[in-house]
C-alpha cells in the first residue's frame, strides 16, 4: 500500500462490535491517515455507520453495546480506562447524516462547543465563529443574519453549519456519517468541495453510499460488506482495480 | 353504486360523526358552565372575594377558602415540581432500560391511578401522625403532592421524549458532557412541556377534596392560617360543605355556586395560563 510517506493518525486493530448478541462488526482493521480522506462504502447494513461512531465512542451511548479490539488514535488506545471520552470527542468531530442544528441562532449553534468548554470571552467567540464560518464556506451567506435561529437555513446550509460547528472545537479528526444523503446534488456539491479543503488541515473520514462520491473525495477507501471488511486501498486502485472480486462487482455497479 | 361514491360517502359519514361526537362533548362542558355561570354568576362581588363567611357562612364572602387554596396548591408546587422533573430526567436521560426502571415506571402509572382518598388517608399518618406535621396546610399541600407527583413526573417524562436524539448527539459530539448536554441543549426545549403538565397536575390538584378532608382542610376558621402548622379552608372542601353539610342548605346554595364557579375559575385559568406559558416559550426558540 503507497501510504508509507503518511502518518497513521487512526488505526483500528481487530475491531468488532456487537449490538447485544449481534455482531456488528468483525475483526476491522482499517487505517487513516493524518490529512488525508478514508472513505467508507459497502451497501446498507455492512456495520460502516457502526464503525465510524466506534471512532469517538458515540456508541457508548447506545445500550447493551460492547466493543472489542482496539483503536489507536496517535498511538493511544481510545477505549482504555483513563481516557477522557469528553476529550476525545472534542479531538474527534462529527457530522451527522441529517443536518441537526441546534434550535438556537446561528451564532450561538457556532459557540456551544466553545461555550460548554468554558469560553466566555465574547471577541474571542465572535472571531471562532466567523473563522468557522469561513472554514465551512458559509460566512458570506449569513454573516448578516448572525442572530437568525439555525433553522430557517437551507438544508445544505445547516450541514456547513454542522461541519463549522465541529470545527470551531478545532478537532483534529472529523467523521462524516453520511453527510450527503439528506440535501440536493448542489448542496452535496458544496460539502464535497469543503471537504476537499478541510484535509488539509484534518483527518476525514466519510461514510458513504455513494460510490462517485467516494471516489470524488477520498485517497483511500474501505469496502465493507456484512460486518466486514473486504477490500482497503488506494482509493483509485479500489475503483480502477481492486484486488477482490465483490469489491469489483460492488463497484461497477453489479450489486448493493 | 361506484366504488368511488362509496368510499366518499362512508368518509363524509365517518367526519359527521366523529363531529358530533366532538359536539356533545363541547356542550356538556358548555352546558355545565352555563349551569354554574347562571347560579353562581349573581353572588359574585368584590365583597363575596374579599371578606370571611358570616353568621355560620350564611353571608359574607369565600377569602379564606379562596386564600387557603392558593396556600395549599404553592406546597404542593413546591414538593411536586423539582421532584417530578428531577425525576424524569433521571427516568428518561441517564437511567438504563432494565427491569427495575420498568418496575419504576409501572409503579408511577399504577399510582396516578390510585383514588385521591387513598392518599389522604396515606397523607395522614405519614404526614399528621409518623411526621407529627399535625393536620395542618403542610400536611394537606405534601399529601397533595404526593398524588401529583406522577402526572408531574410523566408529563415531564414525556416533555422530554419529544427532543430529538439529534440534539443530544450533537451536543455530545462537540464534546459536551452528559449533564452540559441535558443542562443547555435537552432542557431548554424540555421545559415549556413540563410545565404545562405540571401546571395541569396543579389545577387538578387545587380542585381535589378528599386528599386535604382529613390532613388540614377545615370547616371553617375564623382566621386565616399564619403559619404552615395551620388548619386553611379550600374552595373544593368549602363547597363540598355549602352543597351538602350546611344547615340551611337551601338558603346558602346560591353562595355553593358561587364558590364553584370561582373553583372552576381558577382552575380554567391554571390551564389556560400553562398553554399561554409554553406557546411564549415555544415561540421564543423559533
Amino acid at each position: 500500500m503507497s501510504s508509507a510517506e503518511t502518518a497513521s493518525k487512526i488505526q483500528a486493530r481487530n475491531l468488532n462490535f456487537y449490538y447485544g448478541d449481534v455482531r456488528a462488526l468483525k475483526n476491522v482493521t482499517i487505517d487513516c491517515y493524518d490529512r488525508k480522506v478514508t472513505a467508507i462504502i459497502g451497501p446498507s447494513g455492512c456495520g460502516k455507520s457502526t464503525f465510524i461512531r466506534t471512532l469517538n465512542r458515540m456508541n457508548d451511548v447506545i445500550a447493551g453495546t460492547r466493543v472489542e479490539g482496539t483503536i489507536l488514535l496517535d498511538g493511544k488506545d481510545i477505549n482504555a480506562p483513563d481516557v477522557d471520552v469528553v476529550e476525545l470527542r472534542r479531538r474527534v468531530g462529527m457530522v451527522f447524516q441529517k443536518p441537526n442544528p441546534f434550535p438556537k441562532s446561528i451564532f450561538d449553534n457556532i459557540a456551544y462547543g466553545l461555550r460548554i468548554n468554558g469560553l466566555r470571552d465574547r471577541r474571542k467567540l465572535e472571531e471562532t465563529v466567523e473563522r468557522s464560518l469561513r472554514g465551512a464556506a458559509l460566512w458570506e451567506e449569513v454573516k448578516d443574519r448572525l442572530d437568525e435561529n439555525a433553522f430557517a437555513l437551507s438544508g445544505g446550509q445547516q450541514q456547513r453549519l454542522c461541519i463549522a460547528r465541529s470545527l470551531a472545537v478545532e478537532p483534529e479528526v472529523i467523521l462524516f456519517d453520511e453527510p450527503c444523503s439528506a440535501i440536493d446534488p448542489i448542496a452535496t456539491a458544496k460539502v464535497e468541495d469543503l471537504i476537499e479543503d478541510l484535509k488539509k488541515s484534518y483527518t476525514v473520514v466519510i461514510v458513504t453510499h455513494n460510490m462517485q462520491q467516494a471516489a470524488r473525495v477520498s485517497d483511500f477507501t474501505a469496502f465493507m460488506m456484512l460486518g466486514e471488511l473486504v477490500e482497503f486501498d488506494v482509493t483509485e486502485k479500489i475503483f480502477t482495480n481492486p484486488a477482490n472480486k465483490l469489491t469489483e462487482d460492488y463497484v461497477t455497479g453489479r450489486f448493493g | 353504486m361506484k366504488p368511488a361514491a362509496r368510499k366518499k360517502i362512508i368518509q363524509v359519514i365517518g367526519f359527521l360523526a366523529l363531529r358530533a361526537a366532538m359536539f356533545l362533548v363541547l356542550a356538556i362542558l358548555l352546558l355545565f358552565l352555563y349551569d354554574i355561570g347562571k347560579n353562581g354568576g349573581g353572588v359574585i362581588s368584590w365583597e363575596f372575594l374579599s371578606q370571611a363567611p358570616r353568621r355560620g357562612m350564611t353571608e359574607g364572602g369565600i377569602f379564606p377558602a379562596i386564600f387557603g387554596t392558593f396556600l395549599v396548591t404553592v406546597i404542593t408546587a413546591v414538593l411536586s415540581v423539582p421532584l417530578g422533573m428531577c425525576a424524569a430526567i433521571y427516568l428518561n436521560e441517564y437511567a438504563k432500560q432494565t427491569g427495575l426502571t420498568r418496575l419504576i415506571r409501572l409503579s408511577i402509572r399504577n399510582l396516578s391511578g390510585v383514588p385521591s382518598i387513598v392518599y389522604g388517608l396515606f397523607g395522614v399518618i405519614l404526614f399528621v401522625n409518623v411526621m407529627r406535621f399535625g393536620t395542618s396546610v403542610l400536611s394537606a399541600g405534601l399529601t397533595l403532592g404526593l398524588m401529583t407527583l406522577p402526572w408531574t413526573i410523566t408529563a415531564s417524562e414525556e416533555a422530554l421524549k419529544t427532543i430529538p436524539n439529534a440534539y443530544r448527539e450533537g451536543a455530545l459530539a462537540l464534546g459536551a458532557t452528559k449533564w452540559q448536554m441535558i443542562r443547555t441543549n435537552v432542557l431548554p426545549y424540555a421545559v415549556p412541556g413540563m410545565l404545562t403538565g405540571t401546571v395541569l397536575g396543579l389545577a387538578r390538584a387545587a380542585g381535589e377534596t378528599a386528599p386535604i378532608l382529613f390532613t388540614g382542610a377545615a370547616f371553617y376558621l375564623p382566621f386565616l392560617p399564619k403559619s404552615l402548622g395551620d388548619q386553611f379552608m379550600a374552595l373544593p372542601y368549602h363547597l363540598y360543605i355549602m352543597a351538602t353539610q350546611h344547615h340551611a342548605i337551601l338558603q346558602v346554595r346560591p353562595l355553593a355556586y358561587g364558590t364553584a364557579l370561582v373553583l372552576i375559575v381558577l382552575v380554567l385559568g391554571m390551564n389556560m395560563t400553562a398553554v399561554v406559558v409554553r406557546y411564549r416559550l415555544r415561540r421564543k426558540q423559533r
